[in-house]
């Protein structure tokens, strides 16, 4: 058996805690490119979700030049979209829809999915949890180059002749499934599907190293109790990803087979130029329940993260713990929760029993209580706090702003009677701009601001930060509240052009209205950007804790090299919000100082507490 | 180290990448409860055929069954230590799943004869489609177990190095189960 014997030595080598603290001589490539390391793959996500931000911004654009000033001369555009200006100088009808399609697929998936959960959940995982990385590193680069993979996909499909996929971001059948409906329904829609096969494989790929890390890897002393709401966020997240992602490959799977085997699962007789098709028993809701069991829990995908850390910059920056730490948690879990069994909110009007329809409205309407507590507890965090106007915290301020006034608005859409006048007008477009798009995104952006100092080791110009906030936060509004009331007068969304309809005519100039403040707010982008890149070559130099916070990452070098912590991990002594605490020296006390060492600010129980902590490896700070 | 971590206090936590096999087995669950989801909600709006199950998937369903006994074989080998055993069991296991494979192939020429083609109504389509899902997770799993039984000949595999044939076993059995579940399911909803 001596054999045996000496491979349980190199078995057992890969389990000790220290494996991989010391630096390892790694190149270019392996350092930049192919990395294993959480927080490389980190700023690799950011990098590409910034692109396709700054790309689908571009896209609604140019559309809103359409919808606001139907009649511009847009010659001076040929010179990117060549055949998509037709010869009299007007956007190409065909591509109007397709500039509408690629608007939501990047934005949803591409931006604020990967994008937000990518950067952050990679990033904060292994940091807050105090973990040398994720629990592979190996899949973890594997999450992001199927990302990349799928994203190339994507970003060649829109460079076809035929163009992009066209049908909306939901790609119902048969628009989606027959490549004669249109002409982004061919090779366009071919590559959609492969793209985001890619892109599902590399969401379950990334979900189940966040839900192992957040599980396995936690340090000493890292409870669930003492977890940071971002994380917590990051988790519940990926569980949701994990369950729904699946469905949407199924879907998909069941579109390929109906687009290129010729089977009739999502079509069913169907007559083009007169002419019948084969297609004979299938069904197009059938998809739509697929998708939107996907869909719903994909939007909450993409705002559960932005919450988290919004969570814990408005803590910080308030200089006060959370308000309802655990409730946040159950709001999050509820809100999880309930986000599978709404669905068919997104179908009122595919003549579903009205019956059935008012269990689904019951059911949605019920999400209104665990946003309200969330809302609830950052008004009352706020509330009589040493507010600190980083650019971060305004942001997240701001977040809390779209979250409240996007959410009020679904209550209306939630209720299927409603729903029959408002489905597919720009009221909805208005609802989920505010509450999931703009607010997911500014929890992005507040994501940059906050960790910026940790990511790059430099931080980011204050006064452009506060610049490009009040110009976004404006602008956002600008856009989407006027919004409301182009819904409520009957405006279809995905419309070429409301020109031809004299009922409409009466708002031409809020349409413009839309459309100008859009610009302006995509133009308020580029602050960000110069900021952003200037910064991490000549930012000022990031001290340790710049913010003064309680959690982990602050405990690491300025440089963090792979294994985040030179020498031992730390352990965890306290949940991560004690800010302000009465009796304490300093109004912060971060994660790692035991309860015995702060006998002066320590309430009852964790006086008993700090009886029993184990205080090997932690020098005493004065 | 049976595939667990022993922490500092002494709690014994799952593996992580052991862990990590029950998030994916998790995600694979969802694709097939969605997809059967699909095939009773596509039955209930009618316009539905009813399929004359091939004989060859009785004798496939016998010998994944049959397979899930001979990696049980090994993985129990293992855990005692007997290397040879240990080989022989991962060896039968394969071929098992050649031969299921095989079976499955055949049993969808047995559907084309009987008239009921992956082109046509829904309810043939859905039989080719969670057979065909099944297959393509059984390779997944094919190329795992040979990993092992290399792993095995390497003198990689025994008590005290359990982790890959442990996540192997679970797979494995994972995807008999699976079957059975799809077989059934197709059967009593016909």
């Amino acid at each position: 058996m001596s054999v045996t014997d000496i491979q349980l030595q190199q078995d057992t080598a890969g389990h000790d805690d220290h494996h991989d603290d010391h630096e390892h001589a790694q190149s270019f490539v392996t350092k930049y490119i192919f990395s294993t390391d959480h927080k490389t793959i980190a700023k690799q996500f950011l990098i590409t979700g910034i692109f396709w931000a700054l790309l689908g911004g571009i896209l609604s654009v140019i559309f809103r030049l359409q919808l606001g000033f139907p009649e511009m001369q847009l010659e001076w555009l040929r010179p990117f979209l060549g055949q998509w200006i037709t010869p009299e100088g007007q956007l190409d009808q065909e591509f109007y829809l397709a500039l509408v399609t690629m608007h939501g697929t990047i934005m949803v998936f591409f931006v604020l999915t990967a994008g937000l959960s990518g950067t952050f959940s990679n990033f904060l995982i292994p940091l807050q949890c105090g973990a040398r990385d994720m629990a592979s590193g190996f899949m973890n680069m594997l999450s992001y180059w199927f990302f990349f993979l799928s994203s190339v996909v994507m970003f060649v499909s829109m460079f076809i002749e035929t163009g992009p996929a066209s049908g909306g971001w939901t790609i119902y059948p048969p628009l989606s499934a027959l490549p004669q409906a249109m002409s982004g329904s061919g090779l366009g829609m071919t590559l959609w599907l492969v793209s985001m096969a890619l892109f599902i494989v590399s969401t379950l790929l990334g979900g189940i190293n966040y839900i192992t890390t957040v599980i396995n890897l936690r340090t000493e002393g890292m409870s669930f109790s003492r977890l940071p709401l971002t994380i917590w966020a990051f988790f519940i997240t990926a569980v949701l990803g994990l369950l729904s992602f699946p469905v949407l490959f199924s879907a998909a799977l069941l579109l390929i087979f109906d687009r290129s085997l010729g089977t009739s699962f999502y079509l069913s007789d169907i007559y083009i130029a007169g002419e019948a098709l084969p297609h004979l028993g299938g069904s197009p809701i059938l998809f739509q329940h697929l998708f939107w069991f996907l869909g719903h829990p994909e939007v909450y995908i993409v705002i559960l993260p932005a919450l988290g850390i919004t969570s814990e910059i408005i803590s910080t920056n308030s200089r006060k713990p959370i308000f309802g730490y655990k409730a946040m948690i159950g709001s999050m879990l509820g809100i999880g929760f309930l986000s599978f069994i709404v669905w068919a909110h997104h179908m009122f009007i595919t003549g579903m029993n009205p019956f059935l329809g008012s269990i689904f409205t019951i059911l949605t309407l019920i999400i209104a209580v665990p946003s309200a507590i969330k809302a609830f507890n950052y008004i009352t965090t706020l509330w009589k706090g040493n507010i600190i106007f980083t650019p971060a915290m305004l942001f997240s301020i701001g977040l809390v702003s779209f979250f409240i006034s996007g959410g009020v608005t679904g209550l209306f859409l939630g209720n299927s009677v409603l729903d029959i006048n408002l489905h597919d007008t720009y009221f909805v477009v208005a609802h989920f701009h505010l509450v999931m798009g703009s607010a997911a995104f500014f929890g992005m952006l507040a994501g940059v601001y906050h960790w910026f100092p940790k990511m790059f080791g430099r931080m980011m110009n204050d006064k452009l930060g506060k610049l490009h906030f009040w110009l976004s936060f404006v602008g956002i509004y600008m856009v989407f509240f006027p919004m409301h009331y182009i819904g409520i007068a009957g405006f279809p969304r995905r419309y070429y052009a409301f020109t031809s309809f004299d009922t409409f005519s009466g708002f031409a100039d809020l349409n413009a209205l839309v459309s100008i403040a859009a610009i302006l707010t995509l133009g308020a982008q580029f602050i960000f950007l110069f900021n952003f890149f200037y910064s991490i070559f000549r930012g000022k130099l990031a001290p340790a804790n710049p913010w003064k916070s309680n959690t982990l990452e602050w405990t690491t070098p300025r440089f963090p090299e792979h294994g985040n912590w030179p020498g031992a991990i730390p352990k965890v002594y306290r949940w991560a919000y004690d800010y302000s605490k009465p009796g304490a020296k300093d109004d912060f006390i971060p994660q790692t100082v035991p309860y015995s060492h702060t006998p002066e600010s320590n309430l009852d129980h964790e006086n008993e507490e700090a009886k029993n902590e184990d205080l090997t490896g932690v020098e005493k700070s004065e | 180290m049976t595939g667990e971590v022993v922490l500092k206090k002494g709690i014994r936590a799952m593996h992580p990448q052991k862990f990590g096999l029950w998030l994916f087995l998790i995600s694979v669950v969802m694709i097939f409860i969605s997809l059967s989801s699909a095939y009773v909600v596509k039955k209930s709006v009618g316009d539905w055929v009813y399929i004359d199950f091939p004989q060859m998937f009785n004798i496939t369903s016998v010998i994944i069954i049959l397979s899930s006994i001979s990696m049980h074989y090994a993985y129990l080998s293992a855990k005692r230590n007997n290397i040879k055993s240990i080989r022989i069991g991962l060896a039968i296991t394969g071929v098992l799943a050649v031969l299921f494979v095989i079976g499955q192939l055949q049993a969808w020429g047995e559907l084309v004869e009987s008239g009921f083609h992956f082109v046509g109504n829904p309810a043939s389509s859905f039989v080719y489609v969670f057979s065909g899902l099944h297959i393509a997770h059984l390779f997944g799993a094919l190329v795992f177990l040979g990993v092992v039984l290399t792993n095995s000949f390497q003198y990689k595999v025994h008590s005290k190095s359990m982790l890959r044939i442990e996540m192997c076993t679970t797979f494995w059995h994972f995807l008999g189960g699976l079957w059975l579940y799809l077989y059934l399911f197709l059967v009593l909803n016909n």
